[in-house]
């Protein structure tokens, strides 16, 4: 025992905390898988320990120490890429896939979250060092905080309207609305449709909003969310029952098609509004600053 | 070469306005052709689309 080793004990189990509190398992299904959720404890436990030891490490001046957080870095980039081949492999055997975009973004979500690990141990280790163990503990709710809005991005329905309709085919043209979604050519095919279908409109709210459900991973993303809660009418074989989502070119507007196995308009309607707005799908257009007539190029 | 889409199979009531590389199967009624692509659908994995009165593909996707 000296004297850091109680400040180092407080770090460690302040970034584990962080780390289970960000871990739910929640709709998306994942981690549901309990070595999936020990390899990210376990990873977890690491990034906290980097995160305290650098503390003592600057107090003693022991600088070189500091360089190993590069080292942290690269071996949280690793737990990046095992997300996406495992999450890859896995999607394989989906009947409806979540797309590149969705895994993309849950890795991404899982490095980020071993660093905010490491933030909020060496908050919580400094001042526990600097003050004491209240000023910690003020640090460490300080930090979940910060997590916790760090985590939670924006949902579908801060972007998008999200309307019912009824599918309808105009002779063998499946359309939701006015969009047109797929050519079924089996009668049989058609009516299962018709009794299990159902459409909803995504009206987007501004042009920034127009481009990102534009993208074809956030409609996959919708796709697989609402799949995977409601339950999807598909089996391998049957590829004519497939989920889509098309889109109006005129105005931006997304036509979803989906046969869920749970028909409540109501209950498909809050998933599809509570879909995650992909961070690799946001685009901002308007944030371009355009070149003002008879300017001389303010065009960044 | 990997095609992402192709034609797997075209299903005709009338042979004389289909021909190419994929197999072509003639029926006689539209029922038949029904049952037929039904059966393909299931097996080829892919959906039967209606191009024309009386002229169906099966397409993988």
């Amino acid at each position: 025992m000296n004297e850091y080793t109680l400040p180092i004990l407080y770090g460690v189990a302040a970034g584990v905390l962080t780390r289970l509190y960000l871990l739910r398992t929640d709709y998306r299904q994942y981690p549901t898988y309990l070595h999936g959720r020990t390899i990210h404890i376990a990873l977890g436990a690491i990034a906290a320990g980097l995160g305290t030891v650098a503390v003592p490490a600057i107090m003693e001046k022991e600088f070189a120490a500091i360089t190993f957080l590069a080292l942290a870095a690269s071996q949280f980039r690793d737990v990046r890429n095992m997300e996406r081949n495992t999450l890859n492999e896995l999607d394989q055997y989906e009947l409806v896939p979540r797309g590149k975009t969705y895994i993309e973004g849950i890795a991404i979500v899982f490095e980020g979250r071993n660093y905010l690990v490491i933030f909020v141990s060496f908050l919580s280790t400094l001042f526990y060092l600097v003050w004491n163990i209240g000023a910690a503990l003020v640090a460490t709710a300080i930090g979940l905080i910060a997590a916790r809005r760090f985590m939670s991005g924006s949902r579908l329905k801060d972007i998008a309207d999200v309307q019912y309709v009824k599918p309808h085919f105009e002779g063998v043209g499946l359309y939701v609305d006015n969009i047109y979604i797929m050519n079924i050519g089996l009668p049989a095919r058609r009516e299962e449709i018709l009794r299990y279908g159902m459409g909803f409109i995504l009206t987007p709210k501004n042009f920034n909003a127009r481009t990102t459900i534009a993208n074809l991973g956030q409609r996959q993303a919708i796709l697989h969310d609402v799949s995977t809660a409601l339950g999807i009418y598909r089996d391998s074989g049957t590829p004519a029952l497939v989920p889509l989502a098309k889109r109006d070119l005129n105005d931006g507007r997304v036509g979803i098609f989906i046969l869920p196995q749970v028909e409540d308009v109501e209950k498909a309607k809050a998933v599809i509004e509570n879909v995650p707005v992909l961070e690799s799908a946001i685009r901002m257009p308007k944030k371009r600053r355009w070149k003002r007539k008879g300017g001389s190029g303010d065009d960044a | 070469m990997t095609h992402e889409k192709m034609i797997l199979a075209v299903i005709a009531m009338d042979g004389g306005r289909v021909a190419g590389g994929a197999p072509i199967f003639i029926c006689q009624t539209k029922e038949e052709m029904e049952r037929v692509a039904a059966n393909l659908e299931a097996i080829l994995d892919g959906i039967a689309h209606e191009l024309a009165e009386g002229l169906l593909v099966i397409v993988k996707h």
